[in-house]
């Protein structure tokens, strides 16, 4: 399988122990409330007296900042903490979910009243109670500090000064500049009916620009944004330089930009970013909960070709410091390289434990939740097209008439029938072989599986994004990295206003 | 000066939630108190408690069965003209001290903001109307999980190419807050929240299509029956099969009523606090021109009892009153919290949280216009059933958004239609209102199939 090169500039790898993130959240979560394991062993052992077939307990802290700076002056910011517990017993398919924000010995006793006995409780067997914890320990993926001691508060502020010059003084037909800083620390600790204890500590910081350029009575707006799981060093003047530019950029060209043409022409996706695409059209249809109904448009296709020659796609949770990584997932099972299409033949679905009990596959670590007081489910983590063997340049020199996307806001998909919308705000058109002019408000339209068949030529600079994507489903939204080479799709529906 | 609200409503709450109104005003006015004395100019605490009960049904046996509480603290303090906010989950006096420990250290260090600031002791309401927000009357886990398998029964048996459910689910949410601001308010009130929902699959040689209805009301009773909402979902799986693509040609539209709506949000947000001071909208400076055609009016209802989106104040403590936002084509009135207001120089509206029940009248509608009568209107072009994708460019009201529904032609529906983008700007489509509908589709913004001119359909 062909590599991939990250988006942001190189990062040494984290060199925090092991062991440290069972330890610490031990002591976060546990040892601070006077909890102990001993108590959780009985807290598991209370939810699955009715022969259930799996039960957890999620416990969680977790402390968020935003910074927000608008019209020159950081106007607002805010610091959130939010801490709690989800229990989770599961008889067959069905799940009883409780939580708790105390983290109590009383709490945890209402949970077990709460979660146990389920409808078809008895029906099977149940899991065995454990006697004792095994704790697990994984090599980290990215350091154990909070973001939020990373920098003084100074700092913060002068960082988004810095952004912000650099962004309005760019040009002089940049009226304004908004941006964002936002950093989160969750130390989690999942402790299972299997004897499995596992935690970890997670930080996440974004930086978000956004810039609004006016020229003969129009205005139009450009966007940046880099992240991951660093801490505040992770923005340093020259990643804080290229995002000035890149949403200076495409205010400007936006400014010169003509509407999108409107039709059925191919489309060339730039690297990294235009992973939406793939995110919306193909990513959630993969999704085990889903296929495990049947209700996606990629049920019971396993061994199929589904794609294009060439077209590998991986979902992978275990990538150092990427926004879409964890090192555990959050059933405490250890994130992983997921193979999900090879040269276009769909391999296997993300799984989480449910699901993957239900399709006698194996787990996959790509088990999500939103917080202690949302049900996991199979969420993706990094999700990407692996790079082929061409040339980015021959790609686009290919096209006699069709539309370069390097930039994708974001889309939707319908996992039943397949269909997918993502909106390009910006794009340019290729003109015999050539990107010549920009064009707006073009809304690329689909059938995931038919696009997918549809991928003619993938380019060989496969990169993942630079770490501000957000995933929605079922209300709750996980942070996640999207990515893939410049790839060409034939014959794409583009809604454009023209 | 405590805003009481001692009505029936408010006593049958009392006996629901874990915390009493009196505590939960204690510790908002307390927050405040301790903000004040540690020296800042102004503090704004809002404490809330809620709960929820979900179940979720799939092939009629319960999936999911969720029982949840929780609490959250929310803080603001300010440093003459700086601010600072936290929040938290923990409202142990530890945690409340800490959290405003945070919010203190903040406001050392953001920037100075002179249009900051607390809402101003006239704008705020002191004898806030009870409006039934709150309906005691709730299903046990039982009775919802038994709501849930009637309405899933009902899609399942709705056709025979009905092929697969994703379930249907029942929640139950209940809630109370109380805000206190240094300004002089304390006042809070209690709402409830019942909805049903159902989604099937429908499935033929050419694919497999999904249909979703649901409905949400302050009062479980006001819910229409499980098997209505059951077979609706299924009358959409159903009505979706063989979809197909359009050749781009510019149209006619008739957006189905419960998108509509969807349409009247985007013109609210243009008109809305941030995007006005920011300059960041395609309705800037609008005031007084005409906005949609002279049969259109645009009202707001703040106060209807158990609306979806009444209140009695704003997030603010500002005291709401219903207005004619659209008369007669044209614009009254912006929604604007106390920050804006000042920002723009003009009369806080009471909006901070958003815009209240809204309902799109138009005075050419006729009682018989249902959807079939619009469907005859609208004679060729495309119905639109759903929206995919977000595509809206708020600063310059260019639209581009991928859709679904029907095509119609000769009057009637001919075959269904998916994978085909809607395009325009919105200025222009708010003007090339032909018709509004008498099928009005109840959900917070209320209006009817509207009617549009001609918009650019791009497909194949």
């Amino acid at each position: 399988m062909k590599g991939i090169t990250w988006g942001g500039p190189a990062v040494a790898a984290p060199t925090t122990s092991a062991k440290h993130a069972l330890e610490t959240a031990s002591a976060y979560l546990l040892h601070r409330h006077d909890l102990d394991e001993a108590i959780l062993l009985k807290t598991l052992s209370a939810m699955s007296t009715s022969g259930s077939d799996y039960a957890d307990l999620y416990f969680q802290s977790s402390h968020g900042e935003v910074w927000e700076l608008r019209e020159g002056i950081v106007r607002s910011a805010t610091s959130s903490i939010d801490q709690g517990v989800g229990a989770r017993t599961i008889y067959g398919d069905e799940t009883r979910f409780a939580y708790s924000q105390a983290l109590s010995v009383a709490a945890l006793e209402q949970l077990a009243a709460a979660t146990r006995g389920g409808m078809t409780a008895g029906r099977s067997p149940g899991a065995a109670k454990p006697s004792r914890f095994q704790g697990r320990h994984f090599p980290p993926i990215y350091a154990a500090g909070d973001p939020h001691h990373s920098a003084e508060a100074s700092t913060k502020v002068a960082l988004l000064e810095r952004l912000e010059r650099m962004a309005r003084l760019a040009d002089p037909r940049i009226t304004q500049v908004t941006a964002r800083l936002s950093g989160g620390y969750d130390i989690v600790l999942v402790a299972r009916c299997d004897g499995c204890l596992a935690a970890d500590i997670r930080p996440l910081v974004r930086l978000a620009l956004e810039v609004t350029a006016e020229f003969g009575g129009a205005k139009e707006i450009g966007t940046s944004g880099a992240g991951g799981r660093f801490d505040y060093a992770y923005f340093t003047g020259e990643l804080l330089a290229s995002l000035a530019a890149r949403a200076v950029d495409m205010a400007l060209a936006s400014l010169e930009a003509r509407p999108a043409p409107a039709g059925t022409m191919d489309v060339v996706l730039g690297p990294g970013v235009p992973g939406v695409l793939l995110h919306e059209a193909v990513g959630h249809g993969l999704e085990g909960d889903f296929n495990r109904k049947g209700s996606s448009a990629f049920s019971g296709c396993v061994g199929q070709q589904v794609a294009a020659r060439g077209v590998t796609v991986v979902d992978d949770g275990s990538m150092p410091h990427r926004r879409g990584s964890l090192r555990i997932d959050d059933e405490g099972n250890e994130t992983r390289s997921t193979v999900l299409i090879e040269d276009g033949v769909l391999k296997g679905y993300m799984q989480d434990t449910l699901n993957a009990r239900l399709m006698g596959v194996p787990v996959t670590g790509n088990a999500r939740r939103a917080s202690y007081a949302a049900l996991p489910m199979p969420r993706m983590t990094n999700t990407y097209m692996a790079s082929g063997s061409l040339d980015p340049r021959e790609v686009i020199a290919s096209v006699k008439k069709g539309l370069y996307v390097t930039d994708l806001n974001g889309g939707q998909v319908d996992i039943t029938s397949g269909q997918f919308s993502m909106e390009a705000s910006l794009a340019f058109l290729i003109e015999d072989g050539r990107i010549t002019a920009p064009v707006k408000g073009a809304t690329l339209i689909g059938n995931g599986p038919e696009v997918l068949r549809r991928i003619s030529m993938i380019g060989n600079d496969a990169q993942i994004d630079a770490g501000i994507g957000v995933c929605g489903k079922a209300g709750q939204s996980v942070p996640v990295g999207l990515g893939q080479p410049t790839l060409k799709i034939d014959g794409m529906t583009v809604g454009g206003a023209s | 000066m405590t805003v009481d609200s001692t009505s029936a409503a408010s006593r049958s709450a009392a006996g629901h939630f874990l915390l009493s109104k009196a505590t939960l005003d204690a510790m908002a006015s307390g927050l405040v108190k301790q903000a004040l004395g540690r020296g800042a100019s102004d503090a704004v605490a809002r404490v809330s408690e809620s709960d929820q009960l979900l179940v979720q049904v799939r092939d009629f046996r319960p999936e999911t069965l969720e029982k949840s509480q929780r609490q959250v603290v929310s803080l603001t303090v300010y440093n003459g003209s700086r601010s600072g906010s936290a929040r938290t989950s923990d409202l142990s006096p530890k945690a409340l001290s800490s959290t405003l420990d945070a919010a203190w250290h903040i406001a050392k260090y953001t920037g100075s903001d002179s249009w900051s600031g607390p809402a101003e002791a006239d704008l705020l309401e002191t004898s806030p109307l009870d409006l039934e927000l709150y309906q005691a009357r709730s299903p046990e886990a039982e009775e919802a999980i038994e709501a849930a398998r009637r309405a899933e029964r009902a899609a399942m048996t709705a056709g025979a190419a009905i092929a697969n459910s994703n379930g249907a689910r029942v929640s139950v949410q209940h809630g109370q807050f109380s805000l206190a601001t240094s300004r002089g308010f304390v006042g809070g009130y209690a709402h409830s929240s019942h909805a049903l929902a159902c989604s099937v699959i429908a499935a033929n040689a050419a694919g497999m299509q999904d249909g979703e209805w649901g409905m949400a009301r302050r009062r479980y009773a006001d819910l229409d029956a499980p098997e209505t909402i059951g077979r609706t979902a299924a009358r959409r799986a159903l009505d979706k099969l063989d979809a197909r693509p359009l050749k781009t040609e510019r149209m006619p539209v008739l957006f189905e009523a419960s998108v509509a709506a969807s349409l009247v949000g985007s013109l609210v947000a243009a008109i809305s606090g941030q995007a006005l001071y920011l300059g960041r909208s395609f309705l800037t400076g609008s005031l007084g021109q005409l906005l949609l055609p002279e049969h259109v009016d645009l009202h707001e209802t703040p106060h209807e009892r158990r609306g979806l989106a009444s209140a009695p104040f704003d997030d603010e403590g500002v005291r709401t009153r219903a207005r004619e936002v659209i008369k007669e084509g044209v614009l009254q009135g912006y929604f604007l919290s106390t920050y804006a207001a000042r920002r723009l120089a003009m009369p806080c509206t009471g909006h901070a949280g958003g815009p209240y029940n809204l309902s799109l009248f138009s005075s050419r509608t006729a009682a018989n216009d249902g959807l079939d009568a619009m469907v005859r209107r609208l004679h060729r072009g495309l119905l639109v059933t759903e929206f995919m994708g977000h595509g809206v460019n708020p600063v310059t009201g260019d639209y581009s958004r991928g859709v679904s529904g029907f095509w119609v032609e000769g009057g009637e529906i001919q075959h269904p239609v998916h994978e085909v983008t809607v395009s325009g700007n919105l200025k222009r489509m708010f003007l090339d209102i032909a018709a509004i509908g008498a099928d009005v589709h109840m959900a917070p913004t209320r209006t009817g199939s509207i009617l549009v001119d001609s918009l650019l359909v791009a497909g194949r």
